[in-house]
């Protein structure tokens, strides 16, 4: 297509911009469904993924107590606060059974809305030596172990590095901010188990018990990393049996449910972008039939100084691509100033781990959904642009008159 | 250049009436020779329109065949033949004939742009200026009368210097003086520039600047 007949189109739809913006805002609709659509199936994506990263093992070991007391699972989900205890010397016992080749103590506790705090979170201790799950990820934002009375915190909460926070009176320092994971975890502060020993001893000042019968040393659970080879239902089985008042989670359950719904979540908004497809491509079938109908005389002048069919045939089709350029940047801007704003909504809304994707991949989704609108407004000007193309210049100028 | 038609006729199907199809033109052959002005004349109806869009290269003949110089028209592609109908023919349609985005000089130079060939510019220009519509260049159509319409398609045609020039009851829409203008350009095109000019028309007047002369009715041409 030569620059003097992609200027022709250009002037058509510039200097008719009612009948081109009709056109784009069509094409527009279609692409925020897509592009919008995408970014939110794909963010649910990338935060299972995350979730599954973060949780890390094969089994969690918590007390029995606990799926009673507070769902865990909403701990890692939405980020709601609790905690609960068991004995310290669970991940020493836990070792000794047969499959199992790590195992992790974390300690929570949630720290209160009152003066004594300076926000309320939950505050995760872990053993920086044996924790396989958050140290990996602590590590890409701090080169070096966590001190006592340092804390890590999550993406979501306020605090800047170097400022100190207060948690039951005691001031600590935050020496690193964790990158987002979409997932409850964002919400958390980590330290080490010696700062978590004071944090809970304070606590203990301030009338929140953690006591367990056994003893003062708690922690609230266990990452179990089953050895190759060894069926992991089998050594959650052995795990049961061998550890009293503990119950033995696979992590794989916990994600199964987060699993499902996304998956439902996926599936709505596919069939939403399908039936969105389909009604934008009909609708801009008829629109291109209609509006070649009503330019029949000007095609007819063309054809008259000398445009070949296949000409007019580019014609149209370069219009309506270029009408799906203007749609598809239109639906995407759109969509993008609907979703990026209101992402944090969107997740308390869904209710599960959602993590924006890179830029990188949004970059390339836009890119690919502009490319869409492209296609499918120059798929839905072909019928136009054929039927254009059978009339004789002089049957379609007795036509156009 | 000349044009000759050898028996063309145009057939149409028809659902009603007794047979199933009928002429709109009865086979006929005529030639216009390079240098000629021929006029055609006859009632609404009688197949004028019809028998210009053949010989122009805008509408096939069910039978026989137009040739320009050896050429037969019909039997070149529509690529083919619509770029000699862009570089050697030019039409002026009965009707309205103007792209309304287009400036009235856009709308004069898209043959050639169409093609990219050199713009016609100082041709359109001296076209424009002779048929009293130079101050209209950047004028959109819609901004246009019927008669200054009918004017820019008539520069649009002659602004390519075709070697045929086909005009559909060109001054339709134009009063005495401007019709004597555009016959005169007709006639002054066909004789200086040795072009071969075909001009259908109502006007009476217009017969005067004939070479050559036709009259047609029923689909049928009567006598010369």
């Amino acid at each position: 297509m030569n620059m003097k007949k992609f200027s022709l189109s250009l002037k058509n739809l510039v200097r008719k911009p009612g009948r081109t913006l009709t056109l784009a805002f069509l094409t527009a609709f279609l692409a925020l469904a897509v592009f919008g659509g995408s970014v939110v199936v794909l963010s649910l994506r990338s935060g299972l993924d995350s979730l599954e990263a973060r949780l890390g093992a094969d089994i969690i070991l918590v007390p029995s107590e606990a799926q009673s007391k507070v769902s865990f699972q909403n701990m890692f989900l939405q980020g709601t606060t609790g905690a609960f205890y068991m004995d310290a010397s669970v991940p020493e016992k836990a070792l000794e059974v047969e499959g199992v080749e790590k195992a992790a103590p974390q300690t929570f506790l949630a720290s209160l809305k009152a003066d004594c705090c300076s926000i309320k979170i939950q505050v995760i201790g872990i053993d920086p030596e044996k924790d396989f799950t958050v140290q990996p990820w602590i590590a890409r934002s701090l080169k070096r172990e966590l001190g006592d009375m340092d804390v890590a915190v999550g993406c979501k909460v306020e605090a800047g590095i170097g400022e100190i926070i207060r948690i039951y009176e005691q001031r600590c320092k935050v020496v690193a901010r964790l990158e987002a994971t979409g997932t409850g975890l964002d919400t958390a502060v980590y330290c080490n188990m010696n700062t978590m020993n004071a944090l809970l001893s304070a606590a203990e000042a301030k009338g929140v018990s953690h006591k367990i019968e056994s003893g003062d040393s708690v922690v609230s659970a266990v990452y179990v990393k089953v050895r190759d080879g060894y069926d992991i239902d089998a050594v959650s089985s052995r795990l049961n049996g061998r550890l009293r008042k503990v119950t033995a989670v696979r992590t794989r359950s916990m994600i199964t449910g987060v699993s499902d719904s996304l998956a439902g979540v996926s599936r709505t908004v596919t069939v939403l972008i399908a039936a969105v497809w389909a009604l934008a491509f009909v609708i801009l079938l008829l629109a291109f039939v209609l509006i070649i109908r009503e330019r029949a005389r000007e095609f007819a002048v063309l054809r008259l100084v000398g445009a070949s069919r296949g000409m007019l045939s580019r014609t149209v089709l370069l219009e309506s691509a270029l009408c799906g350029l203007l749609g598809g940047g239109i639906g995407v801007g759109l969509a993008a100033a609907l979703l990026f704003p209101f992402s944090q909504l969107i997740e308390s809304a869904l209710k599960l781990p959602y993590l924006m994707p890179d830029a990188g991949r949004v970059l390339l989704l836009a890119a690919g959904t502009v490319m869409l609108s492209v296609a499918v407004a120059a798929l839905s000007s072909v019928v136009a642009a054929y039927r254009l193309s059978r009339v004789d210049p002089g049957t379609a100028l007795r036509e156009g008159n | 250049m000349a044009v000759k038609a050898e028996s063309i006729a145009k057939r149409y199907f028809r659902k009603t009436g007794g047979a199933n199809y009928f002429y709109a033109v009865q086979p006929v052959s005529l030639e216009i020779a390079a240098g000629e002005i021929a006029v055609l004349t006859g009632r609404s109806g009688s197949g004028k329109t019809t028998l210009l869009h053949m010989l122009s290269g805008l509408l096939k003949p069910t039978e026989g065949k137009v040739r320009i110089d050896e050429t037969d028209l019909y039997s070149l592609d529509d690529r083919a033949l619509s770029r000699l109908r862009s570089e050697r023919i030019g039409v002026v349609p009965q009707g309205r004939s103007a792209i309304d985005t287009l400036t009235v000089l856009e709308n004069i130079l898209l043959p050639a742009k169409l093609y990219g060939r050199p713009l016609p510019v100082e041709g359109a220009r001296q076209w424009m200026e002779r048929l009293g519509i130079a101050p209209l260049g950047d004028a959109r159509p819609a901004e246009l009368s019927g008669g200054e319409l009918r004017r820019m398609a008539i520069v649009r045609a002659l602004a390519q210097s075709p070697d045929l020039l086909f005009a559909d009851e060109p001054t339709g829409d134009l009063d005495d003086e401007n019709t004597r203008l555009v016959l005169s350009a007709f006639q002054a095109y066909a004789h200086e520039q040795k072009k071969a000019v075909f001009v259908v028309t109502h006007e009476n007047d217009a017969l005067q600047y004939a070479d050559t002369v036709y009259q047609m009715d029923g689909g049928r041409i009567l006598d010369r």
